[in-house]
């Protein structure tokens, strides 16, 4: 009796064995996958940028200057754009997200829950070339109506406040690029933080609730230390696609080269730069500037996500 | 349930593509010549070329497959010998062709027309010269009622308001022709120079020819430059420019058409001519053709045969479509100029791949 059971047992288990070799192969060979891609794109950006590098030296990334015609070329300006639009639009996104998440999961009455929560995850399917359009045609006109012209009528002149709020008053710049970043990234990171806030178990808030905490300690002391770490990912997720969003920025952003003096000023970021120049590109150090654009592009990328993994890391052994 | 939806769908979308598929080659077999032929390049001709190409497939079975990537990627893909014939706004310089062993030849005319966004002052009403274009465009001249412009602007009334320049954001032709006018029409201009995209002296820069009308019509005081073809669909409004023979004309098909007649194409080998400046009391000043692009030694000589004869039709039968989309044709004695040079387009044999039949 026992003896058949064992003989039953052998093989199935030998199967199973084999089965699971097979899996971890294939999970194995789809992780390479993704890694090899990845290095396989590191490596042709670097190769595709590197006349760029050879040719400016050290002043790709310090000079402002983006010259097509004498063919001298620099990074600097995007740069600053893109990090500019990429924390003013996390500032304008961070509060609003959290609000929405927190309501949805704590506050929100159950018979709007759904309808609030698909709204916000329709924001995040709109293609962002429809954003552009929008805030070229119909956003920029009314930022600078109610938004842009007061605040620069209002400026003192000689005084700095003045400076960093001049510009063509016609509701295209730097904030409103950032401000439409922050409507595209504000369904990413309110979503997963929604989703990360349903993963707080019942009894822990209810305890809460029990010891006598308002609302607003619950969600202060209870559920948001409970998610933190995921929540640094969230707000890393929708930093990541605001550095490298492109047809938006591109509509709404005045496209010049150089330093963004004031938050009213014409910029560019890296994206809108290839966006805007790759398919006209013949010159070598035209085009190859271009792909060393999207190589340091890259690289900011992947350092916010460094800080991320450091920070939850951080956050992880506290 | 969204799922079989879909699964539905992509099943409907296949089973037309397979039958329209059957019914294209049904329709070749029909028409005798079931050639493909692809092109890549300049986003100006696009719309003319697929007009072009819808009445010739009717007509003779040549179907044309064209993709609007760009005059820079229309130029690198002929190089690179992946498309029949390549397209670019910008004609390549006469020892670029022979580096490439390439041919090239214009096929439509078009231009470049400044608009302006000016309250009070009525489409066409503002005159501007060269140099005074290009004093607005490096930002030398800040205001409209600058001395300057009122001077040739009499009994205009000019708002006292900021000039605020609009360019094209992205590299195109028409920033080309737009900055290969002001190079030849000023000398201030040669610091900043000419090509599809260049680092300009002060503005904003709008993405192709929509964002630049978005911006000058949100923005009262701005000026920028478009695509005639784009200024009279839309009905911008445009200024006056002074012209070589020093009249102030419009951009109208009969000045285009002046500055195409007055060039000299015979003495421009490549038929690289820039259509800038032309004489001529009527000419528009910033006047250009775009081109396409071919090898002049075919290893396929039934490709370059169809892409000859797709341009020869449109020479001779295609010129009403193109005034509907308010391109101007070639003049007649061009065209022929034109279908002359393809001799010089051998296949494999040696032998040219096409011969106009006598006009």
């Amino acid at each position: 009796m026992t003896a058949v059971a064992e003989a039953g047992a052998q093989p199935r288990a030998a199967r199973g064995a084999a089965l699971d070799r097979v899996f971890e192969a294939l999970c194995f060979g789809a992780a390479t996958f993704l890694l090899t891609a990845l290095g396989g794109l590191v490596v042709s950006l670097a190769i595709g940028g590197w006349p760029a590098f050879e040719r400016f030296g050290f002043a790709f990334f310090t000079s402002a200057t983006w010259d097509p015609v004498q063919e001298v070329y620099g990074a600097a300006g995007a740069v600053a754009g893109t990090l500019v639009t990429a924390s003013l639009a996390l500032l304008f996104a961070l509060p609003l997200a959290f609000g929405i998440a927190i309501f949805l999961v704590e506050l929100c009455p159950p018979v709007l829950r759904r309808t609030i929560g698909t709204a916000v995850e329709l924001l995040a399917g709109i293609p962002s070339i429809v954003y552009g359009m929008w805030g070229l045609f119909v956003f920029a006109p009314w930022f600078a109506k109610h938004i842009q012209m007061p605040i620069m009528m209002s400026a003192e002149p000689g005084t700095i406040w003045e400076t960093i709020t001049t510009g063509v008053p016609n509701g295209a710049g730097i904030l409103s690029a950032s401000v439409i970043l922050a409507i595209m990234i504000l369904p990413f990171i309110a979503a997963t933080m929604r989703e990360l806030l349903l993963t707080i178990p019942a009894q822990v808030r209810e305890s809460a609730y029990g010891l006598g905490s308002t609302t607003f300690e619950v969600i202060r002391n209870v559920s948001l230390p409970f998610v933190r770490t995921g929540a640094i990912g969230a707000v890393m997720l929708g930093l990541g696609r605001a550095l490298g969003e492109t047809m938006a920025v591109t509509f709404i952003i005045g496209n010049a080269h150089g330093f963004p003096t004031s938050i009213f000023a014409s910029g560019s970021t890296i994206a809108s730069t290839i966006a805007n120049e790759f398919a006209e590109a013949t010159g070598e150090a035209h085009t190859s500037s271009l792909i060393a654009l999207g190589l340091v592009l890259f690289l900011i990328t992947f350092a916010v996500l460094a800080l991320a993994r450091l920070l939850i890391g951080r956050q992880a052994h506290a | 349930m969204l799922r079989k939806i879909l699964i539905g769908v992509a099943a409907c979308v296949a089973l037309t593509a397979c039958s329209n598929n059957s019914d294209k080659a049904a329709d070749g077999k029909a028409a005798a010549a079931s050639v493909q032929i692809s092109g890549a390049g300049a986003t100006f001709p696009a719309p003319l070329y697929a007009k072009w190409a819808e009445a010739q497939k009717a007509e003779t079975g040549l179907a044309l497959n064209y993709q609007a990537i760009g005059s820079g990627g229309g130029i690198k893909q002929i190089k690179a010998k992946t498309v029949a014939f390549g397209a670019s706004d910008k004609p390549l310089k006469p020892e670029e062709l022979e580096a490439d062993g390439l041919a090239q030849f214009p096929t439509v005319i078009g231009g470049v027309v400044p608009i302006v966004n000016l309250p009070g002052v009525t489409p066409g009403q503002l005159k501007l010269s060269g140099p005074l274009l290009a004093d607005i465009f490096l930002g030398t001249v800040k205001k409209w009622n600058d001395p300057a412009i009122a001077k040739v602007n009499p009994g205009v009334t000019l708002p006292n308001l900021p000039i605020t320049v609009v360019h094209r954001s992205d590299g195109s032709g028409t920033t080309f022709l737009f900055t290969s006018y002001l190079t030849a029409a000023a000398p201030q201009w040669a610091k900043v120079g000419a090509s599809d995209a260049v680092a300009w002296p002060t503005g904003q820069g709008g993405k192709g020819n929509d964002g630049v009308s978005g911006y000058v019509k949100q923005t009262p005081g701005a000026i920028g430059y478009v695509e005639y073809a784009f200024a009279k669909q839309n009905s911008l409004a445009h200024a006056s420019l002074q012209n070589s023979a020093g009249a102030f004309v419009e951009p109208t098909a009969e000045s285009f058409a002046a500055a195409a007649s007055g060039a000299d194409w015979t003495k421009a080998p490549g038929f690289y001519l820039l259509l800038i400046n032309q004489p001529g009391q009527n000419a528009w000043p910033i006047t250009g053709a775009t081109f396409i692009l071919v090898h002049k030694a075919q290893a396929d000589a039934a490709s370059g045969k169809a892409v000859l004869s797709f341009v020869d039709w449109a020479y001779a039968k295609g010129d009403t479509a193109a005034n509907d989309l308010a391109y101007v044709p070639l003049p007649a004695d061009l065209k022929q100029l034109v279908r002359a040079s393809w001799s010089t387009i051998v296949g494999p044999d040696g032998k040219p791949v096409f011969t106009p039949a006598a006009q």
